[in-house]
């Protein structure tokens, strides 16, 4: 396989050291299991066992707890990310899926999928601080790097709704085309974008306004349009490019962020989900729903360099340095 | 339900576009019952509530949705008994003002209604008729479909069974006229399609499979070999027993078996479990084909509104019949209305009893506009002479 060429290429090239010490953790969707990927090694060294229908998954600011929204359970489990073990329960509201959390660590924004709300819990206190109603299946969360606003999209609404963090009150809503699953800030909160699984788009809005700057088109020779569906989304810290799953498109699309040209399509495994990079940015790893593994694309050369099995259906990724 | 949550008041909504009134926007959902003819198996008893179940769902949907934009939806539901005069209840609406039906009806009584209802400025969903008829020769301008066509439906086995390399077709068909129509309609796909029915029979209503199934049903099926059984039995009368009980051992499919389904509980991609589950919390049963047409039906009024931002009929009319419609349906793809018929295109689900085997359109079968419309009745081989082409 090409891959193994790649893999040895890879060994040579951009491990840095941080990524001895790097660990992500991948929730399994079917399997009610997290598995544990040591980024050094390029291996899972774990599996642990967590709640029913496990997806969302996040690390605390300081990385020590890891938060998983376990779907069938209604409620948000925390882990130590050291050895692993359950440490505690958050109420959640039902049927959670995706949840970001505030920059000040504890308030946590969650969707409440079944119910048409967003649910603010403190991770302190366990308090639910608030529920707010969006729209019809509420999936993608955001915060903005200043704290000051949160979004919740509704994917049979087809609205990103926008919540003031200090009144959890909705102060605008912006129509985005099918399906939305997932948002995400630039670094200066300036813009945000967001995806449109079904649309087959992806929506750059201005947050001062709250229009859409910018809808941006795939085009996969041999692949049908509406195979494109755009889910998870990672933005560099460098401001180069924005990485965009397409679902059972099996590619990632990597788009220039001053021209929203896609530059290139990176074929992954089947399904693929959500998107994270490692610590220094170096690789970017992906969760393949259908194949069941995880891809890891070099940053550098934007190739896949290897994919590596884990647990069905994996869904989200954290990574701890 | 966690308890911390009910202590927990729900925060106001706040409207920043805030000016505009209240829009309302009003659908009709007529629905009738009919009388089912005794079948041979009476363990499972379809629910009185099918359809209607679909519509309430997707008004809750449209009215969570309105609240964002000043739109409140309303349903004015009418239950008809077989013998009811439906005629006089359509007009009775019309005559209140209603111009959105979601008609879940079966066929007969749909045809009716079109040639009696002279008020052309209507719209019409068909939520129940798979009539081919309906989409070619007896199509009507008013008329769009949520409810996929038989064609639809056998165009998505054969292409499956094809791509299984299944393609020899052992047919038994039941005696009526809906089972006649199926069987029709699975012929043209084999056809269409390249498999072959190499023996025909019919099951003639005097057998009684629950008596006599083991004796019956090898006898019926001996002869000239061939890759699968395909029974059009679409009242549920005989079909299950042919499973298990043929001469050679071959499996089944068409109404019973392998069956080609608009809907159906196994279906759980796509986000279709949210949808799955909404639906089974408040119907208190799995979501079926025709629930899920008039969700679709009830859905497409409440997108059309969204996008154009009005409750203006021919606004609305004209929109959701345009290239600019899509309806995110939980089945992987967009949903549009085919503009030559009126057929909402969309994916069939195969399924077996208790699991999804797969979703057609099958990979391979290429289409040069949408793979969707490998499915049914396409443009160039339309009969529909009131749409405009």
């Amino acid at each position: 396989m090409k891959r193994l060429i790649l893999a040895t290429l890879l060994g040579s090239t951009i491990i840095a050291s941080d990524l001895w010490a790097s660990t992500a953790f991948i929730s399994n969707e079917k399997d009610n299991t997290v598995s544990v990927l040591d980024l050094g090694q390029m291996k899972v060294t774990r599996t642990f066992k967590v709640g029913k229908r496990p997806r969302g998954i996040i690390l605390s600011k300081d990385n020590k707890r890891l938060y998983i929204c376990t779907s069938n359970d209604d409620t948000v489990e925390i882990y130590d990310s050291v050895n692993e073990t359950k440490i505690g329960e958050l109420p959640s509201g039902a049927d959670p899926e995706q949840f970001a959390l505030h920059p000040d660590d504890r308030k946590l924004y969650i969707a409440n999928e079944d119910d048409a709300l967003t649910t603010v819990v403190d991770v302190k206190t366990s308090q639910v601080l608030a529920q707010i109603d969006v729209g019809v299946e509420p999936e993608g969360m955001a915060v903005s790097h200043n704290g000051k606003i949160a979004i919740t999209t509704s994917e049979t609404t087809n609205m990103v709704h926008w919540i003031d963090t200090q009144s959890h009150e909705l102060f605008d809503n912006t129509l985005v085309d099918q399906r939305p699953r997932y948002a995400v800030f630039e670094q200066d909160d300036s813009l945000l974008w967001v995806s449109s699984e079904i649309g087959g788009t992806v929506s750059v809005i201005d947050v001062k306004d709250r229009q859409i700057i910018k809808k941006i088109n795939f085009a996969i020779k041999g692949i049908h349009k509406d195979r494109v569906q755009p889910v998870g989304m990672r933005l560099s810290h460098d401001g180069k490019y924005a990485y965009i799953a397409l679902g059972p498109a099996n590619h990632v699309a990597v788009v220039n962020r001053k021209t929203y040209e896609v530059e290139k399509y990176i074929l992954v495994g089947r399904r693929v989900w959500h998107l994270e990079f490692s610590p220094d940015e170096k690789l970017l790893l992906t969760t393949n729903g259908v194949s069941s593994d995880v891809t890891l694309i070099d940053t550098q050369n934007l190739k896949a360099v290897k994919s590596i099995k884990v647990g069905r259906y994996p869904w989200g990724i954290a990574v701890k340095p | 339900m966690r308890f911390l949550l009910c202590l927990i008041a729900v925060l106001g909504l706040t409207f920043p576009t805030s000016a505009k009134q209240v829009e309302t926007i009003s659908i009709a959902f007529v629905s009738q019952k009919v009388e089912r003819p005794p079948v041979l198996s009476n363990l499972i008893e379809p629910p009185d509530d099918l359809g209607v179940q679909g519509a309430l769902l997707a008004l809750q949907d449209n009215n969570t949705t309105g609240r964002f934009l000043k739109q409140k939806f309303t349903l004015e539901t009418i239950t008809l008994a077989e013998d009811a005069n439906l005629q006089q209840a359509i007009d009775g609406l019309i005559a209140k003002g209603h111009n959105l039906f979601v008609l879940d009806l079966p066929s007969v009584s749909l045809q009716s209604v079109l040639k009696q209802t002279e008020h052309q400025d209507l719209l019409f969903f068909n939520s129940r008729a798979p009539d081919n008829a309906l989409r070619q020769q007896a199509c009507d301008i008013r008329l769009l479909h949520t409810i996929p066509s038989r064609a639809m439906l056998t165009d998505a086995l054969a292409q499956y069974l094809v791509k299984k390399r299944w393609k020899d077709w052992f047919l038994i068909q039941g005696p009526h006229d809906d089972d006649q129509k199926f069987a029709t309609s699975l012929k043209a796909s084999a056809r269409k399609y390249g498999a072959k029915i190499v023996t025909e029979k019919i099951w003639n209503g005097g057998r009684d499979a629950y008596r006599s199934a083991q004796a019956e049903i090898p006898l019926l099926t001996q002869g000239k070999d061939y890759d699968i059984l395909m029974v059009a039995d679409e009242l549920g009368d005989f079909g299950e027993y042919m499973i298990y009980r043929t001469f050679d051992p071959r499996p089944v499919a068409g109404t019973q078996g392998l069956f080609p389904t608009a809907w159906y509980w196994t279906q759980e991609q796509w986000g279709a479990l949210q949808l799955q589950n909404r639906f089974k919390k408040q119907a208190k049963r799995p979501m079926t084909a025709r629930d899920y047409a008039a969700w679709a039906a009830v859905r497409t009024i409440g997108e059309a509104a969204t996008r154009t931002n009005s409750k203006d009929f021919a606004t609305l009319n004209h929109f959701m019949r345009s290239q600019q419609f899509e309806l995110a349906g939980f089945k992987g793809r967009k949903l549009s209305y085919r503009p030559w018929n009126g057929q909402l295109r969309q994916p069939i689900a195969l399924t077996a009893a208790h699991s999804l085997v797969t979703q057609a359109p099958i990979e391979g079968f290429l289409h040069r506009y949408s793979e969707l419309d490998t499915l049914g009745f396409d443009q160039p081989e339309s009969k529909c002479k009131e749409f405009i082409q």
